[in-house]
């Protein structure tokens, strides 16, 4: 029994939509492959990162339906996203000022290390 | 409002509407604590990657893109048909449901698979985190069949690298019992499904699990390009 | 005039509780589990004391004095403290406040709730098979080497974080979606918007004690080396971690508790409560504002100075939303008609002593001053006053103020105020002494100390069994009033908030008719209700009788 009924509450995503973003997706993995085999300098890693939050975008907006629900189901990823953020952020500054000074290689208890 | 016309209308919510906006509501702010569960280990790549990219550079080329290529693949084909399978229920077809969420497990498995066969090529070569790091040197000279480890092209191993394989293996380790626990939800769902639970009416639960499902997806996305192709 | 049906009676049997999906009985249970675990808590607190009366050893050796002190604020911190506000108060009448039937999502409550009782099981066994002698902050990579039992505790504490992020997680949808219609945001009670902060910490800041958690038992257990420098890691890292979620935490601490001090000051002063819109916004202004100064504990850590200026700063800033609320409440209490009920009394005890932890928390604050206070026993006052002074005395305000709501029986008012006094004497001997103590450097978690501090331990110990004392009498007056208290009247304080405008104690299902939700603070609408006592409102006639 395949009648076509329609649910009360909720949207219907279309599946040429779905399927048109499989397709982005698949061309953005090929991308984001084919792009490491070449060096940008200390662009690789936002370049990498771009494309992964492009295609992020895409099966939140798409696939998670989040173009098509209220907006509040939104804002709560982006608060937590940016919360993340934050906090690499803050970390990533404070230890990139006191990495430097940590003995380099010191790991006495890792007995592979190289001489 | 009566009961036999909304037989899922729960006593505490008004409408129907009310109810599905409450669930997702509910299951949006739980996948947000998945992400910050996921941004603590972020946090500790960025950390490491900053400070000792050297160990990043080496220590990742003992991982085979192939392998993390295909599993991409297959998480985003499964995103689809997961996609898909909530279509399907919200439209009452039963037995595309069914086929929908069964290609999805698939997919699990054969993400899974895989996941197997880098551990296992891993743990061979002894290429495991922290105190346990003791790579074979052979590791770098031959190449089994699907795991194809190239001798390191920069030159001397830099001290520390089990980090790498710390972040490693906590990163797609966590992820992988998301996707075991995400499986077993798609399996749940599958048999309520067959016994033909679920229709126009009442679909939140393939809905629910879906979202889940994607966000295991989502990880995977930003994970790929983070271990396998640091360049 | 206590009705004959309501939700404690309408049904029976250890499984009409174990599986209920009400939330005024899963808010029971969690107020019962807290409470002991207070007690517990409180017992270990006694016993560090009572070591401390005398230099050298006094009643155990410096090892059992370690675990002593971990198990006291362990179980503190997870067991009580976190929970008890949100989830026994704040359960059982967030939804009353509402005028709903229930929270969103009642079995995740339920789930909440044995989350809570698995994680406090292996907290308990990790203390009964030896304890955990890290302190209750797991520093590294003293916690990841030590031989006590690390990985129990922390798994605990792990599953007991569960359940703190789903009860936020309840919370937060049922503020947004159960609101009744007329009620916009700023109509809701002052008590909603402060769990609604509350709630944004729990859900989001939580998952990052789970992550430092997984990772602290991986090192342990496997060897990965993220936190151990003897393994290429980074132990200041482990405190980043650990700060994220435990600064966030305190705020979960005490939002709830200001929440509870804006209602009974305004009923208990009949005076609509001042600064509706600036209270309600600090909520989510300290929220907001508490994931940012996590560094502050981590001034003398190895952070870098860059950092350390930048977090103190930032503190600073946190102050203010908090000093709004004070302000607020002053501004409430001015020519408001004051009823020095014991709830009230303990609302004003609040300001006093939350305030003199709040101010003190700007010394600690204070970049240079902190690397001389920084692991002395001034900051062990400084968070006692904040926590105990703080959320502790408001959990007894509002315990006292919805206790004839709760349990239909009003308390021997003479004896809240004998307790009251004793609790206050009690424990402003006990930690400003330790005030003074600090900043002449006593260490904290010190087994021994010098002789120059021994009048002070004395003096600490003894202000601790004063406390002990009231807090024996409040334990003995609250079971006495369940089995020989006067009957409450529905609304004995005249709170104008939907949970007055039903049964005391409610029926199973909250409302027989739901009332319309109109301003929470307008006394007007309540005039004293000669036939039942207490208060009746003008506004609703009849409702909740049966």
């Amino acid at each position: 029994m395949s009648h076509e009924a329609h649910p009360q509450v909720g949207h219907v995503v279309p599946l040429s939509t779905l399927f048109a973003v499989l397709g982005t997706l698949l061309v953005m993995t090929f991308v984001t492959v084919a792009v490491s085999w070449f060096d940008f300098g200390r662009f690789n890693l936002w370049i990498a990162l771009g494309i992964a939050v492009f295609k992020a975008s895409l099966v939140l907006l798409f696939f998670m339906h989040l173009k098509y629900d209220k907006p509040m189901n939104a804002i709560v990823i982006i608060i937590s996203m940016a919360l993340v953020m934050l906090f690499i952020a803050i970390t990533l500054t404070d230890t990139a000022q006191y990495e430097p000074e940590r003995i380099p290689g010191y790991a006495p208890s890792i007995k592979t290390n190289p001489k | 409002m009566s009961h036999e016309a909304t037989p899922h209308l729960q006593h505490h919510f008004e409408t129907p509407e009310q109810q599905f906006d409450a669930g997702k509501l509910g299951i949006w702010l739980f996948l947000a604590t998945e992400i910050l569960l996921f941004g603590g280990l972020f946090c500790a790549y960025a950390i490491y990657r900053a400070n000792h990219p050297e160990i990043f550079l080496y220590a990742h080329q003992f991982l085979d893109k192939v392998l993390g290529g295909t599993n991409t693949v297959i998480l985003l084909c499964s995103s689809l048909t997961m996609a898909w399978a909530v279509r399907a229920s919200q439209l009452g077809q039963r037995k595309l449901l069914i086929t929908l969420l069964s290609l999805t497990l698939l997919g699990g498995f054969g993400f899974m698979g895989i996941k197997y066969v880098e551990y296992k090529a891993k743990w061979e070569h002894g290429l495991l985190p922290g105190t346990h790091f003791a790579p074979h040197e052979e590791a770098a000279n031959d190449s089994p069949p699907g795991e194809g480890v190239k001798p390191p092209a920069h030159g001397k191993r830099p001290s520390n690298v089990q980090i790498f394989f710390g972040i490693y293996f906590l990163m797609t380790g966590l992820h992988g019992i998301h996707v075991l626990a995400g499986m077993g939800a798609i399996t749940w769902i599958l048999v309520r499904s067959a016994r033909g639970e679920f229709g126009p009416d009442y679909f939140t639960p393939v809905d629910f699990v879906g979202l889940y499902w994607h966000l295991v997806d989502l990880i995977w996305i930003f994970l790929f390009p983070l271990l396998y192709l640091v360049s | 005039m206590t009705p004959k049906d309501h939700y404690l009676n309408h049904t029976s049997g250890f499984a009409s509780w174990a599986f209920t999906l009400d939330h005024k009985r899963i808010g029971v249970m969690y107020l019962v589990a807290t409470l002991g675990s207070f007690l517990l808590g409180g017992l270990a607190a006694l016993a560090v004391r009572t070591e401390l009366i005398s230099r050298g050893p006094t009643i155990m050796d410096a090892d059992t004095y370690n675990k002593m002190f971990t198990l006291h604020g362990a179980v503190m911190v997870f067991l009580f403290i976190i929970p008890s506000i949100p989830a026994a108060l704040g359960n059982f009448v967030l939804p009353l406040m509402l005028g709903a039937k229930d929270v969103a999502f009642p079995r995740l409550n339920l789930m909440s709730f044995w989350l809570w009782v698995i994680g406090a099981l292996f907290c308990i066994g990790a203390v009964i098979s030896g304890g955990v002698d890290t302190g209750w902050t797991f520093y590294t990579p003293y916690s990841t080497t030590t031989n006590t039992n690390v990985i129990a505790t922390t798994l605990g504490v792990f599953i007991l974080g569960f359940s703190s992020i789903f009860t936020g997680l309840n919370f937060i949808v049922t503020i947004h979606k159960l609101r009744p219609l007329g009620m916009t945001w700023f109509k809701m009670p002052l008590f909603l918007w402060s769990l609604y902060g509350t709630a944004l910490i729990q859900v989001l800041a939580t998952p990052v004690l789970g992550i430092t958690l997984l990772l602290l038992i991986a090192e342990r257990a496997l060897g990965i080396g993220i936190f151990d420098p003897a393994l290429g890691g980074d132990p200041v890292l482990f405190q980043h971690f650990f700060w994220f979620y435990s600064h966030p935490a305190v705020y979960i601490m005490i939002l709830p508790a200001m929440g509870i001090i804006s209602e009974v000051i305004s009923i208990h002063s009949r005076k609509h409560i001042f600064g509706y819109r600036f209270i309600a916004l600090s909520s989510i202004a300290i929220a907001a504002f508490g994931f940012l100064v996590w560094g502050h504990h981590m001034f003398v850590s190895g952070q870098s100075g860059m950092a350390n200026a930048i977090f103190s700063a930032l503190t600073f800033s946190v102050a203010i939303p908090s000093a709004i609320k004070v302000f607020n409440w002053l501004a409430t209490l001015y020519k408001g008609n004051i009823h020095l009920t014991t709830a009230m009394i303990y609302a004003l005890m609040f300001i006093i002593t939350f305030g003199i932890g709040g101010l003190t928390g700007l010394h600690l604050g204070a970049l240079a001053v902190d690397v001389h206070l920084h692991d002395t026993y001034f900051v062990v006052a400084h968070f006692h006053y904040v926590m105990f002074g703080g959320t502790v005395i408001a959990l007894l305000a509002g315990l006292h103020h919805w206790w004839p709501k709760m349990f239909g029986v009003m308390i021997d008012e003479r004896l809240g105020r004998i307790a009251a006094f004793f609790i206050f004497v009690g424990f402003n001997t006990t930690f400003f002494t330790q005030f003074v103590m600090g900043s002449h450097g006593m260490p904290r978690r010190y087994y021994d100390y010098l002789p120059q501090f021994t009048v002070y331990h004395r003096i600490s110990t003894i202000g601790s069994y004063v406390m002990a004392a009231g807090f024996f009498l409040i334990a003995y007056y609250l079971l006495r009033s369940l089995f020989r208290g006067q009957a409450a009247p529905m609304n004995p304080y005249g709170g104008n908030s939907l949970e007055w405008h039903t049964a005391s104690p409610p029926p199973f299902d909250n409302f027989t008719t739901t009332p319309k939700a109109e301003d929470p603070y307008d006394y007007d609408r309540l005039v004293p209700d000669e036939v039942n006592g207490g208060y009746r409102s003008l506004t609703y006639e009849g409702v909740g009788t049966r």
